[in-house]
């Protein structure tokens, strides 16, 4: 390790992660603000829910480098190439654990609700939502740490947050750069995965001292 | 339609199916990342998961370990090994086993721990031994969430061998790669579809595999298991 | 029946995804190239690419210019559409090289002027090549000196009757180039038994011909390592490399009198033998290449301290 490099370089490095959480941030936004209205037509017309696992399930599949590669004459070599696929990624975690989320809330619960006079919609925002946040937040766990572990590959394409510094550190041959990178993603992503679990927390409540 | 035919001669041409860049032999190389990394994954990880959850103990610390092992970028790892091990399949295969470890270990675990424990309790009562109980009931019983999370692991490590040819490699991610440095866009779109079909295969070769080794009394439950078991 | 609707339900879903992410998408592009005066400076993905950039983005940001760096991007058939497209500016260029890519390999010259000259002809509209340096770093091919030995090998020429009995291993680029293997094959009938794609000769190919993963490699005549490693670097005997003077290719958008000034004095001064010392410091003294340009534009005088 060449600690007098990190020394040097803390501006840039700062400025790669500030890239990578931009490069982590939009796509899972993304994803989510996509993943949510399909989750719920999924179970309005459970007949959706298998081709719509199914077809992400099958993007799943598809090597992230070849993505991002195939997107480089359409969108260049600028951050929306990773955006895009990094959003596509995110889409069956997102859709199975919000669709299975809210499948969990006691049916009984449901019923109490309709009883009480709860309009659908009221139901599922005052009611569904909150008892499935667990659940949802789970996947917007494992979508974030994946995403955050992603992005290093598309510094390969002109992108990459901390990546860069993998990439520079491969083509320099100086593995200082590229432990740097490594340490720096791992780190953001288990402070990512903490705050969606505090954010969890404080909005649950009512389950406190339960895991 | 233009990448439609394109697509078409790459895959037809004679030169694609023989020599040591053929796609037999880039198929071959990527599926044997993949058996030895999910097959170290799986004699490393199964113990693991076994012993944390008869035993009930460190458990915590077994999931968040694993949990930080998905964080760790797969890009990264294998560039890093490459300073160490040069150009060897070492590199590729610790990089593809720290991605194939956490879905197994975490399966194993919540597998058997989700044994109800009257089950358990009346095993031991019947005068079966820790072992036993853990070989004749705990094991059988959760094995739809065992192979779950196998099949959960071969799948992105089929994915993700593609970053082996970023340091020399072969395997399916060399039409990728190449296809890039030369900007040949239908090379690596033939390469990602070969890598999805790859993956699609060893899904459903193990979901055979789960036919044969998930008792006959839990199959039923072994499709909500497997979804059952991403979300955990 | 089931089955196509679920099919055209998959469909009118991937429609719906495709055009989500791309509305979302696009509001949320981050930095462009181009716009607002500053120079968006790229590189290839090998090291004396990075110092070259670096230099070119000193030497602007000194005379006033503002500059931003997107280095390592990737190789020429990657990064010169960018340049095309504008998310770059500015790219450190080898004369031959980019005629060869422009040209579609049907260029015949190899002297530096002509070479030169036939590259403005060829360059895209709203591309300018500035004054080429009298620096050249040409693709070579190096062999470890016990392979030299073995074979007796000085040049080119020497490897065409053994090659077909060894391997050559070079940027995946190399298999469809001109100067790469069809050029070889047409120039000096080397044809060989096998050609293993690495990397821009960087770490792997160094490490794939130190160990003997490949007989030949692929590199740049102006590397360190060549010398560090004993390598044996062959002599193009026939000038199938042609003329590979370092030039800056910029967008006419961002040229103006001080910025052609700045980067022509760049030129002016650099030599083959300061480029092969620029790259030894990288590559061999892990020296940051920003660092490395920033000492070399400051022992010549062309930045202030």
């Amino acid at each position: 390790m060449d600690w007098a490099w990190v020394g040097e370089n803390l501006g840039r490095i700062r400025g790669y992660a500030l890239q990578h959480l931009f490069l982590t941030a939009v796509p899972v936004a993304a994803g989510f603000v996509l993943a949510f209205p399909m989750s719920l037509a999924a179970i309005r017309w459970r007949r959706l829910y298998a081709p719509l696992l199914g077809f992400t399930g099958m993007l799943f599949t598809i090597p992230s480098i070849a993505l991002f590669v195939l997107l480089i004459p359409v969108t260049g070599l600028g951050p929306l190439t990773a955006i895009v696929p990094l959003t596509i990624y995110t889409l069956l975690i997102l859709i199975r654990n919000t669709v299975e989320g809210l499948d969990g809330v006691d049916p009984d619960v449901r019923e109490a609700a309709e009883a009480m006079g709860y309009t659908r919609g009221r139901r599922l925002l005052g009611v569904e939502l909150p008892l499935a946040l667990p659940v949802i937040v789970a996947g917007l766990r494992i979508a974030t740490v994946t995403t955050v572990g992603l992005v290093t590959i598309t510094a390969l394409i002109g992108a990459g947050g901390l990546g860069r510094l993998i990439v520079d550190g491969f083509t320099l041959f100086f593995p200082t750069s590229v432990v740097v990178g490594v340490v720096l993603s791992v780190a953001f992503a288990v402070a990512a995965d903490l705050v969606l679990l505090a954010g969890q927390k404080a909005l649950t409540p009512w389950r406190a001292g339960r895991a | 339609m233009e990448l439609v035919a394109q697509l078409l001669d790459w895959f037809t041409a004679p030169a694609q199916w023989t020599g040591s860049s053929g796609i037999p032999v880039r198929v071959l190389e990527h599926v044997l990342y993949t058996v030895a990394a999910t097959g170290v994954a799986v004699v490393v990880g199964l113990p693991i998961g076994l012993a944390v959850g008869h035993t009930g103990r460190g458990g915590t610390v077994a999931v968040n370990t694993t949990n930080v092992g998905r964080a760790i970028p797969s890009f990264g790892i294998i560039v890093l090994f490459f300073f160490i091990f040069g150009i060897d399949p070492v590199p590729a295969v610790i990089m593809l086993v720290a991605l194939a470890l956490p879905p197994i270990v975490t399966n194993t675990y919540v597998g058997v721990r989700s044994v109800a424990p009257a089950v358990t309790d009346s095993a031991a009562g019947m005068g079966l031994t820790g072992w036993q109980v853990l070989r004749e009931v705990e094991i059988p019983a959760a094995m739809p969430l065992i192979m779950a999370g196998i099949r959960t692991s071969a799948v992105q490590v089929v994915a993700t061998a593609t970053l082996a040819a970023y340091i020399g490699l072969g395997g399916l991610g060399r039409y990728i790669f190449d296809g890039l440095s030369q900007q040949v866009l239908n090379q690596v779109v033939g390469g990602a579809i070969l890598v999805a079909l790859l993956a699609l295969a060893t899904e459903l070769a193990l979901g055979r595999v789960q036919r044969l080794v998930v008792p006959r009394g839990l199959q039923a439950r072994s499709r909500q298991a497997a979804l059952d078991a991403k979300l955990t | 029946m089931r089955f196509r609707r679920s099919t055209l339900a998959a469909v009118i879903l991937l429609l719906a995804v495709l055009t989500g992410a791309c509305a979302g998408g696009d509001a949320l592009e981050g930095g462009g190239g181009g716009s607002g005066g500053t120079v968006v400076v790229g590189s290839a993905n090998f090291p004396e690419q990075l110092v070259l950039a670096n230099m070119y983005a000193q030497a602007l940001e000194d005379v006033g210019v503002k500059t931003k760096t997107r280095l390592n991007l990737g190789s020429r058939e990657v990064v010169f559409p960018a340049l095309r497209s504008g998310e770059i500016n500015l790219l450190p260029e080898y004369t031959g090289a980019l005629l060869d890519h422009l040209a579609g390999g049907e260029s015949t010259v190899t002297e530096p002027d002509p070479v030169y000259e036939a590259l403005q002809e060829e360059l895209p509209e709203g591309l300018v090549a500035l004054e080429p340096a009298e620096a050249q770093d040409k693709d070579g091919l190096a062999v470890l000196p016990e392979t030299a030995e073995e074979h007796d090998l000085a040049t080119y020429s020497d490897l065409a009757p053994v090659a077909g009995d060894m391997s050559v291993g070079g940027p995946p680029e190399m298999e469809t180039r001109e100067v790469g293997l069809p050029g070889l094959k047409k120039v000096y009938g080397i044809e060989f038994a096998e050609f293993v794609p690495l990397d821009t000769a960087g770490p792997v190919t160094w490490e794939a011909l130190q160990s003997g993963n490949v007989d030949v490699a692929r590199v740049f005549t102006t590397q360190g390592i060549i010398e560090a490693r004993d390598w044996v670097l062959l002599e193009d005997d026939k000038d199938l490399a042609p003329a590979q003077e370092i030039v800056p290719v910029i967008a006419e958008d961002s040229l103006s009198s001080e910025v052609e000034t700045a980067l022509n004095e760049v030129s002016e001064t650099l030599t083959t033998e300061d480029l092969t010392d620029l790259n030894k410091q990288v590559e061999i003294d892990k020296r940051d290449p920003a660092a490395v340009a920033r000492g070399y534009l400051r022992e010549k005088g062309l930045v202030g301290e």
